[in-house]
C-alpha cells in the first residue's frame, strides 16, 4: 500500500473503488437471478429437443438470450476494466427454418462454453463481483462493533461474536475489531478494482474462444490461402496458353505475311495485296481474342465503373430479361470487387444455361460492412453446391475473402443464391 | 472540318491525327486526358470530337463522361467514342439524350480508314455511328424473344444491322451491291414487321431502329 500518496491521490482512489464497489454490487446481484434463469431455460430448451420438438422452437429463443447475456458481459468487461473478450459465434443460417437454426446453434461450439460459463458466473463469478463491495461492508460491520454494536449481540445471546479471526466479547477486542476493519478498507480501497478485474479476467477465461477454434480458424485461413494460390497460378497457365496459341501466333503470322508483301511488291502485286488484306485480318483478329483475354482477367467495365456497372453491363449481354438493383455507396476494394463479379457472372450463366430460366433477379447492396449479393431465377431448380455446378467454385473464390455462399435451389425452382462479403467500400 | 481528338497512348494519337489530316480534316486540338478535352472543347467549338473512353487523369471513363457533360452543356455536339472494347450500357448512355450525332466505334474499325472516316463525317452531320459488335450484341440478345424481329428475312436482317450502325440507303445499297431502290423496299418492309412509324429523315430512322433493339426483353 502506497502510505505516502498525497490526499488527493488518496481521494480518487477511494471514489473509484467506491465505483468500483457499486459495480461489483450491482453486477453480482442483477446477474445470479439472469444467469440461473437463463441457464435453466437454456438445458430445458435443449432436452426438449428430442423429446417433443418443442425445443426447436425455444432453443434458438433460449440461446440468443444467453448470448445477448454474454455480449452485455462482454462490454461491460471492456468498458469497466478493458478487458476486451473476443467472441467467435459461428455465422447463423439465413433461411431461419427452426431445426437448420437449432441444428447450427447446438454444433457451435461457443453455446456449449457460454453454458459453462453462466455455472461458474453464477457460483464464483457472482463471488468475485462482490467481493469489491464485501470488503468495505465488512470493514463497515468493524466499525459498528467497535462504536458498541458487540454489546448488543453479547448481551442477547451471551456469546462472543466473531468479527474475522477475532471473538468480541468486550470493548477492547471490539476496539481491534475496528482497527482490523480500518486495515479491510485500505485493502478494498487498494485492490477493489483489481477484483473486479478478476472477475472479468474469470469471464474471459471461460467466454474466450479456445485453442481448437483458433486452430479451426488456421486451418480454414490455409485451405482458402491454398485455392487461391491455386486458382490464380492456374489462371496465369491459362492467359499465357491463351496468348502463346492466340495474340502471339497471330503476330508472328502476320509478320511473316508481311515479310513475304515486302518480297513480292514488284514481283505479284495482286498477290502482295492478298497477302496484305489477310495481315490485316491477322491482327483484327489478334485484337478481338486479346479483347476476350482481357475481359476475362479484369472486365475493362468493371475498372472503370465498378462493381454496379459492371453488372448492369453483363445483365445488357444476357440473352434474358433481368432486372438489376444496386445499392452501393462507393467502390469495395480491387479483388473483391473482381471475386464478386466473376461470382455474379458464374451464376447468371448458371440461370441462363442450365436453370433455363427466362427472368432473373440480381441485387447488390452494402450494409453492416457486408457486401450482399443475390441472384434469383425462375428456372427449374435444383442447383446444389458441389454438384458439379461450378457453385463450390464461386464458394471457395469468395472464401478467400471470408465470402459465404448459400443456395436455395428447390426442385421446379426458383432458385435463389445469396453471397455475402465483408469489405468496406471507399 | 474542324476536330478535337482526345487519346493517351502516343502513337494513336498521332496514327489518328496523320489519317484525319490525310482526309482533309483539321486537327483544332489533340489532346491526353479528360480536363485537357474539356477545356479543347470548350475553346475550339469543333465540329466533332473523336474521344477515346478510357483516360487520364483517373483512368477511368473519363473520356466517356467529358463527351457526355460536353453534351449535355452543348446538346447535339456530334461525338465519335473510340474504345478497346464496347459495352451497350456505354451506347444506351450516348443515345439517351435522342439527339443524333454520336459515334461508338471499336478502336479496330481505324484499320478501315475509309469507313472510319466515313463515320466521323457521318456524326459530324449529325447522323450515327455504331460499332457493328454493339448491333449485334443488341440482335443476339434478342434472338429468339423477339417474334417480329424473327420474322424478318435474312436479307432483311442484314439490311437492318447495316441501318442500325447508322447507315445511310446510299451506303447499304452500295454495301449489298443492289439499288438504293431495293433497300428502300427492305426498309419498308423492316419498318412495318417491327411496327415502327416510317421516316424520310436517316437520323430518325436510325434512332428509332436503336430505341427498338435496346427496349426491355
Amino acid at each position: 500500500m502506497d502510505t505516502h500518496s498525497p490526499d488527493g491521490n488518496f481521494a480518487a482512489r477511494a471514489r473509484t473503488s467506491a465505483l468500483t464497489s457499486g459495480r461489483g454490487l450491482a453486477l453480482a446481484v442483477a446477474s445470479l437471478p439472469e444467469a440461473l434463469l437463463c441457464y435453466t431455460l437454456c438445458l430445458v430448451s435443449i432436452a426438449l429437443v428430442p423429446v417433443v420438438g418443442i425445443g426447436l422452437f425455444t432453443t434458438p429463443w433460449a440461446v440468443r438470450w444467453l448470448r445477448s447475456f454474454a455480449d452485455r458481459r462482454r462490454a461491460l468487461a471492456a468498458k469497466w476494466c478493458g478487458i476486451r473478450i473476443p467472441s467467435a459465434y459461428r455465422p447463423l443460417p439465413a433461411d431461419g427454418r427452426p431445426w437448420a437454426l437449432t441444428y447450427a446453434l447446438l454444433r457451435d461450439p461457443a453455446t456449449w462454453r457460454d453454458l459453462r460459463w453462466l455455472l461458474v458466473d453464477a457460483t464464483a463469478g457472482f463471488a468475485t463481483a462482490l467481493l469489491p463491495a464485501l470488503l468495505p461492508l465488512y470493514a463497515l460491520e468493524g466499525f459498528a462493533l467497535a462504536a458498541g454494536m458487540w454489546r448488543i449481540y453479547v448481551g442477547t445471546t451471551g456469546e462472543a461474536y466473531w468479527y474475522a479471526f477475532v471473538p468480541v466479547s468486550g470493548q477492547l477486542p471490539a476496539l481491534s475489531a475496528g482497527v482490523l476493519g480500518v486495515v479491510f478498507l485500505l485493502l478494498g480501497v487498494r485492490w477493489a478494482p483489481a477484483l473486479l478485474a478478476v472477475h472479468f479476467r474469470l469471464t474471459r477465461a471461460l467466454l474466450a474462444p479456445g485453442q481448437e477454434e483458433l486452430a479451426e480458424r488456421v486451418r480454414v485461413l490455409t485451405e482458402t490461402r491454398r485455392d487461391a494460390v491455386d486458382s490464380s497460378a492456374a489462371e496465369l497457365r491459362r492467359i499465357e496458353r491463351d496468348l502463346h496459341d492466340g495474340a502471339q501466333a497471330r503476330l508472328v503470322a502476320m509478320g511473316m505475311d508481311l515479310g513475304v508483301v515486302e518480297m513480292l511488291l514488284d514481283k505479284d502485286p495482286a498477290q502482295a495485296r492478298r497477302l496484305l488484306a489477310q495481315a490485316r485480318q491477322s491482327s483484327a483478329d489478334a485484337l478481338t481474342e486479346l479483347r476476350d483475354l482481357v475481359r476475362g482477367i479484369h472486365p475493362p467495365v468493371l475498372a472503370e465503373r465498378g462493381l454496379g456497372d459492371a453488372v448492369r453491363a453483363l445483365a445488357l449481354r444476357l440473352p434474358v430479361a433481368t432486372e438489376v438493383g444496386v445499392e452501393l455507396a462507393g467502390r469495395a476494394e480491387a479483388p473483391v470487387e473482381s471475386a464478386a463479379y466473376f461470382a455474379v457472372s458464374e451464376l447468371l450463366t448458371n440461370a441462363v444455361k442450365h436453370a433455363d430460366a427466362d427472368r432473373v433477379w440480381v441485387d447488390l447492396h452494402h450494409s453492416d460492412g457486408m457486401l450482399r449479393i443475390s441472384v434469383t431465377d425462375n428456372g427449374r431448380g435444383g442447383a446444389a453446391v458441389g454438384a458439379g455446378s461450378g457453385l463450390s467454385g464461386v464458394e471457395r473464390r469468395l472464401g478467400t475473402f471470408d465470402g459465404v455462399l448459400a443456395v436455395s435451389s428447390p426442385a421446379g425452382g426458383p432458385t435463389m443464391v445469396t453471397m455475402e462479403i465483408p469489405c468496406a467500400l471507399s | 472540318m474542324r476536330v478535337v481528338l482526345a487519346e493517351d497512348l502516343f502513337l494513336l494519337r498521332d496514327g489518328l491525327v496523320r489519317l484525319l489530316e490525310a482526309y482533309g480534316f483539321e486537327i483544332a486540338a489533340a489532346v491526353e486526358s479528360g480536363p485537357e478535352l474539356t477545356r479543347a472543347l470548350a475553346e475550339q467549338q469543333p465540329d466533332v470530337a473523336v474521344v477515346d473512353v478510357r483516360l487520364p487523369p483517373t483512368h477511368t471513363d473519363e473520356g466517356l463522361q467529358c463527351a457526355l457533360r460536353a453534351r449535355r452543356e452543348r446538346p447535339g455536339l456530334p461525338v465519335l467514342v473510340l474504345s478497346q472494347h464496347v459495352e451497350q450500357l456505354y451506347a444506351r448512355e450516348l443515345l439517351a439524350d435522342g439527339s443524333g450525332g454520336v459515334g461508338y466505334l471499336l478502336k479496330d474499325r481505324v484499320f478501315d480508314a475509309e469507313q472510319f472516316v466515313d463515320a466521323v463525317r457521318r456524326v459530324a452531320g449529325g447522323g450515327t455511328a455504331m460499332d457493328p459488335q454493339v448491333i449485334q450484341q443488341l440482335l443476339a440478345r434478342r434472338a429468339s424473344h423477339d417474334r417480329p424481329l424473327d420474322r424478318l428475312t435474312p436479307r432483311e436482317r442484314e439490311v437492318l444491322e447495316l441501318m442500325a450502325q447508322g447507315r445511310t440507303n446510299a451506303a447499304i445499297a452500295g454495301r449489298l451491291v443492289v439499288t438504293e431502290r431495293a433497300i428502300a423496299k427492305h426498309t419498308a418492309n423492316i419498318f412495318a414487321k417491327l411496327g415502327l412509324e416510317v421516316s424520310d429523315d436517316d437520323n430518325r430512322r436510325v434512332l428509332a431502329v436503336l430505341a427498338y433493339l435496346d427496349r426491355n426483353l
